[in-house]
């Protein structure tokens, strides 16, 4: 699925992903393709965290909106803490 | 003896014009760096501009975006906001000076058209530009301009939606400067609200099996805010391009100006020694002469 993970200054994911995981207000979320089409507000304190192939890569954002819809996997956050 | 007091008087000119020219260059040089920057960032907030816009078209396909208090044309427009984006420090050309005069020029229509302007100013030249000129700026930010950051543009964008909500104004007008390429930068008024809601047209509806949390109102009002602050954030930044492109273009022609100005002090010291030299062996052949005809 296409991912990106954006904050109104900068872009840190953009990318194909296998799975990713954050948490809304009502607890954890993971998000594979196929999943449920979701949009989602995240905790203030929110990981997320990015699978690709082996690999990993997570951040932390300040709140905001996940979706996922049509395979395509978009956060939205206020601020992104992290590389 | 003519000629060497003049000498003298040049090469000092020559001196405090290339101490001038070592400054302009340098300030050129760092105006050079800056603009580098702040077009990088003008580039690293395009994804999220484009993207949350396109979450809001969507969700306005599931509620009236035009409910939204942001959105909501007034019926009559009493007053008007006007931010503007000037720069806090000068040497930066006709930067400030194109951008202020636009400015000015809405504020005098605003004003015949018989609607009070409450002003917003970011950039010291932009406040005592305007002060100078009787108005009182009701909210004046300094030091931001030059890097803005996406927080001091919540800053900002906070208080244009305050006064709006408020109903202190029915129209916020953003005037600044677009940085269209390293050698054009054109001033511009955008309006910032209430938000246009025809860039919401068009989205793609939910599926009916959708989960929304919170429902999508909710999210909505909490995104509009985001995309107002986004929009002054991308003013913001462009204006600080633009300043920076100005500012080099300006300190350039003032390094050129002062090269040139050397060369034409230098050629002038050249003859004005050339001359006393001349003088000299004048006055020893004349002396010398004057001594073999006793």
């Amino acid at each position: 699925m296409q991912v990106d993970i954006v904050a109104p200054d900068r872009e840190v994911f953009s990318g194909e992903a296998d799975e990713v995981y954050a948490r809304s207000q009502d607890g954890d979320l993971g998000i594979l393709p196929g999943h449920q089409p979701v949009l989602v507000a995240l905790r203030p304190d929110s990981a997320v965290r990015v699978k690709v192939g082996g690999g990993e890569q997570a951040w932390t954002v300040s709140g905001g909106f996940l979706q996922f819809r049509d395979n395509r996997l978009t956060v939205l956050a206020d601020g992104i803490d992290g590389a | 003896m003519p000629g060497a007091g003049e000498l003298r008087v040049l090469r000092r000119r020559i001196r405090s014009v290339r101490s001038t020219q070592k400054i302009t260059r340098s300030f050129e040089l760092i105006a050079a760096s800056r603009i580098a920057r702040a077009r990088r960032a003008v580039e690293a907030a395009r994804p999220y501009a484009s993207l949350v816009t396109r979450v809001i078209r969507d969700l306005s396909t599931e509620v009236e975006a035009t409910s939204h208090p942001l959105l909501a044309p007034r019926e009559q427009t009493r007053a008007v906001g006007v931010l503007v984006i000037a720069s806090d420090r000068g040497l930066a050309g006709s930067y400030n000076t194109n951008v202020l005069r636009r400015a000015e020029r809405l504020l005098r229509e605003e004003a015949d058209g018989g609607r009070p302007v409450v002003l917003f100013t970011v950039g010291r030249k932009a406040e005592g530009y305007f002060r100078y000129r009787g108005y009182e700026p009701a909210r004046a930010w300094a030091g931001i301009s030059d890097q803005p950051t996406y927080q001091s543009a919540r800053e900002v964008g906070e208080a244009l939606t305050e006064a709006y909500v408020a109903e202190d104004v029915d129209r916020v007008w953003m005037v600044y400067t677009d940085f269209k390429s390293a050698l054009s930068q054109v001033s511009a008024t955008a309006k910032v609200l209430p938000v246009d809601p025809v860039q919401f047209e068009g989205g793609t509806a939910y599926p009916p099996t959708f989960e929304f949390e919170p429902d999508p109102a909710s999210i909505l009002s909490q995104l509009i805010p985001r995309y107002v602050e986004q929009r002054v954030y991308a003013g913001l930044l462009e204006s600080a391009a633009s300043e920076h492109a100005s500012r080099q273009r300006a300190m350039k022609a003032a390094t050129d100006n002062a090269g040139d100005i050397i060369e034409d002090l230098t050629r002038e010291a050249n003859r004005a020694r050339q001359a006393a030299i001349t003088t000299e062996i004048s006055e020893i052949v004349g002396g010398a002469e004057a001594l073999s005809k006793r």
